[in-house]
């Protein structure tokens, strides 16, 4: 059949509004528990106290004017941002590692943009009533009810978003503090700023774009799909044994039971459209594993809600892989977790979090950092003997004062000049520079090809830390 | 197929038909794209009133907006925006931060500047964007000179005196050195006797013969090259004249030749022609106070702080 004009897809389809109907379940009550830890975790941990000597007494603070975050016990300083890094790497891989067993777990349970639009539908539901009732409200003109509903629907979802983007801020500020300062008109440009934009960009992905960030915008959605192997378990709708040999058909006289529908070649499925109706994103499972699902499992609750109100097994929509399914005899649904990529992730996940633990364990009290002056590289001085200079930087990362001296090793005390600055005390969370001057005479300076210095703070010489640095001369004439 | 795709189609023309059958579908543009060039348009609006836009005759809509600016005389200047405006009151901004370091340096006599950490360490960011921006077109970028024009500074031998007083003296009159060419007065036996003997004070091969020819010239009032390098040949700092005795020249390029007759040659060659070329600018009228105190200290360190 030749495809005509007519049935071609728009290049920007207009959004079929998606009403959810609620449901209830094991995946409905892991899904709420999740979003009532996350977001505890998120708009409370700023206002977890915790006792600290130089800095507020907030657990979790970004500082960035102080250029630090402090994190419990630990502070964090800009040279420490391969902790971040690394602490990426481990998420993504998790993310892969989950993917690749059982499917798109993320984006079901745990992205923020399923948490907040999951929100914001149980906003509406309490608000407007259950699916029936939105889908009415929505055809019905604009009447004093609907006006009503539809704007205290918006109201709270604007306050949501408003508070979510208040979240967000605090854990850049002392809490208590910037929310007086924000309400008073005293807080920083940024903050309002940053306020505007998460209200609005929450208030819109979750209120209005919904299912389409996942269709359109997220970049996740789309290539996790290709991490799924035939093994990997996922929300299928068990065709064979729904359809039947004649196809799904609805639960009218004489086809009630097992036995009858069985005799008759009519499948599991009693076409109910509750799979349907409960999905957040609006596609039937039915068709088939597709790139809108978001594995959230609401069809799964569904579904066996429907079975088990027919007196049918559960597990006509389940996890399970494709490979199994292709099966003559399928087997109980189980995680495939050896195969080499998941193992692969698995250990390179192991690996990245035991080298983060022990380098965040192993963690030095100060950064030292020795570089050679390299404009002039060496001077000649009026008896002949060569000096190269050298920057000492170092970095007190502790929470108090520390004071730190310098040394060289490996040639005699005499040849380092430390100019006017023998030692320097640096307050926490800052950074000083010393000149230093190593002096040879021309022959020692010609072997010489570099420097040790040790740098030592005075309250813990334990940690002194030994840094090398080049030596430069090159005789003329 | 053609024919029947066209029978079968419902998308809208345009109503107008050529040639009989040659129609014009109507597909707009998507109305998101419409209503956001809608939104540049009146972004255009708001961008005329704020900001300079239409030419008018000779001048120009200046908006609504201004800067508001003190210019290098004290007087406070209220413009339309313009971006030299904008570097103004950006530079008034970057005055009013650094102030308190200045009034520090201010108060504060050199040797407490250089032991003071946090002091010494705006020292070296400040004075190295200043020295960047005055002093390395002749003193280089790391103050190492050019043999032949300008004096290394890292090095710690001081023409004028290395003390801070001097350096500062230095840094506010400027410096003006002057060697007589000798090339008129002398022969050249002698100018070659005064360059071995030259040569020998800093342990360069030389002919002892004329070396010790040349130490009796050194001194003679003939030559009279004591009047400014002294007996011992150790220099007047008051005067600006070189220790010869150490191993750094500045005029005669005696480092970058390789064979000891090349070394002399270049002594020789200094002799000959003098020294009329060592000119250090005066800075004290182009600087602020502070700004030359900074610069001082910063100098100071080049040459190891002694």
């Amino acid at each position: 059949m030749q495809v005509g004009l007519e049935e071609q897809v728009a290049p920007l389809q207009g959004r079929i509004p998606v009403f959810t109907r609620s449901v209830k379940g094991a995946f409905r009550r892991f899904k709420s528990s999740v979003l009532i830890t996350a977001y505890a975790v998120f708009f409370l941990l700023p206002w977890l106290p915790w006792q600290r000597a130089d800095a507020p007494d907030q657990a979790v603070l970004f500082d960035v004017p102080g250029r630090r975050f402090l994190i419990f016990d630990l502070t964090m300083y800009p040279q420490d941002v391969v902790w971040l890094a690394l602490l990426l790497f481990i998420a993504a891989a998790i993310l892969f590692f989950a993917t690749a067993l059982v499917g798109r777990a993320f984006c079901g349970y745990f992205c923020f943009q399923t948490l907040w639009t999951d929100f914001f539908i149980w906003v509406e539901a309490r608000i407007q009533g259950e699916r029936p009732a939105r889908v009415r409200l929505y055809r019905q003109p604009w009447t004093r009810e609907k006006v009503l509903k539809v704007g205290a629907t918006h109201l709270v979802w604007l306050l949501a978003s408003f508070w979510t983007g208040m979240g967000f801020i605090l854990y850049f500020g002392y809490a208590p503090e910037l929310v007086a300062r924000f309400f008073t008109g005293q807080a920083a440009v940024v903050a309002y700023a940053t306020v505007a934009v998460l209200t609005l960009t929450t208030y819109f992905a979750a209120g209005y774009m919904r299912e389409q960030i996942c269709t359109y915008v997220c970049p996740y959605g789309r290539f996790q799909s290709v991490m799924y192997d035939p093994e990997t378990l996922a929300v299928h709708y068990d065709a064979r044994r729904g359809e039947g040999r004649l196809g799904r058909a609805s639960a009218r006289s004489g086809l009630r039971t097992l036995e009858e529908r069985h005799d008759k070649g009519s499948g599991d499925c009693i076409d109910c459209k509750l799979c349907v109706q409960v999905c957040p994103t609006g596609i039937d499972i039915r068709e088939g594993l597709q790139y809108k699902c978001i594995s959230c499992g609401l069809c799964i609750d569904a579904c066996n809600g429907i079975m088990d109100s027919m007196g049918f097994p559960r597990g006509l929509i389940r996890y399970d892989s494709e490979a199994n399914l292709a099966k003559a005899e399928p087997v109980k649904p189980h995680l495939h977790w050896k195969r080499l990529k998941v193992v692969g992730y698995g250990v390179s996940i192991v690996f990245m979090a035991a080298y983060l633990a022990y380098s965040i364990g192993a963690r030095s009290s100060f950064e030292g950092a020795v570089t050679q002056v390299r404009q002039p590289l060496f001077v000649v001085l009026s008896n002949g003997d060569i000096r190269n200079r050298y920057q000492i930087r170092v970095t007190n990362k502790l929470a108090s004062a520390e004071t730190f001296t310098v040394a060289i090793k490996g040639l005699p005390a005499s040849v380092l000049d430390l100019g006017n600055l023998r030692e320097v005390t640096v307050k926490p969370g800052h950074s000083a520079v010393m000149q230093a001057s190593v002096i040879l005479d021309p022959a020692t300076a010609v072997r010489t090809r570099e420097v040790t210095f040790v740098i030592t703070p005075r309250l813990h010489p334990g940690e002194a830390r030994i840094e090398t640095a080049g030596f430069h001369y090159t005789p003329r004439g | 197929m053609s024919e029947q795709n066209l029978q079968s189609q419902t998308v809208q023309t345009t109503g107008h038909a050529w040639d009989g059958d040659l129609q014009e579908f109507n597909n707009p543009l998507p109305t998101w794209w419409v209503y956001t060039f809608y939104v540049t348009i009146v972004f255009s609006i708001v961008y005329w009133l704020i900001y300079p836009s239409w030419p008018i005759g000779k001048s120009f809509l200046t908006g609504f907006s201004d800067i508001t600016y003190v210019n290098k005389a004290g007087e406070t200047v209220t413009s339309h925006w313009n971006t030299r405006a904008l570097l103004m009151a950006d530079l008034n901004k970057a005055e009013e931060m650094q102030k308190p370091y200045f009034s520090k340096v201010a108060a504060n006599d050199f040797e407490q500047i250089a032991k003071d950490p946090e002091l010494s360490g705006f020292v070296l960011s400040a004075g190295k964007a200043l020295f960047t921006e005055n002093c390395a077109p002749c003193h280089q970028q790391g103050g190492q000179g050019v043999i032949g024009f300008f004096p290394n500074l890292t090095d710690d031998d001081w023409l004028y005196g290395g003390s801070y007083d001097k350096i500062h003296e230095t840094l506010v009159n400027g410096r003006r050195g002057y060697m007589p060419a000798f090339g008129e007065v002398l022969n050249a036996g002698e100018i070659d006797a005064l360059a071995n003997y030259v040569a020998s004070l800093s342990g360069i091969a030389h002919d002892a013969g004329k070396a010790a020819s040349g130490r009796v010239l050194f001194t003679s009032e003939t030559a009279a090259c004591y009047y400014c390098h002294t007996d011992s040949a150790k220099g007047r700092q008051d005067m600006g004249a070189p220790n010869l005795t150490d191993k750094i020249w500045l005029w005669a390029d005696v480092p970058g030749a390789e064979k000891a007759e090349d070394k002399i040659a270049a002594i020789r060659s200094t002799i000959i022609t003098g020294v009329n070329k060592g000119v250090m600018p005066a800075w004290g009228e182009r600087l602020s106070p502070e700004q030359i105190k900074v610069l001082t200290v910063y100098v100071h360190e080049l040459g190891g702080g002694k």
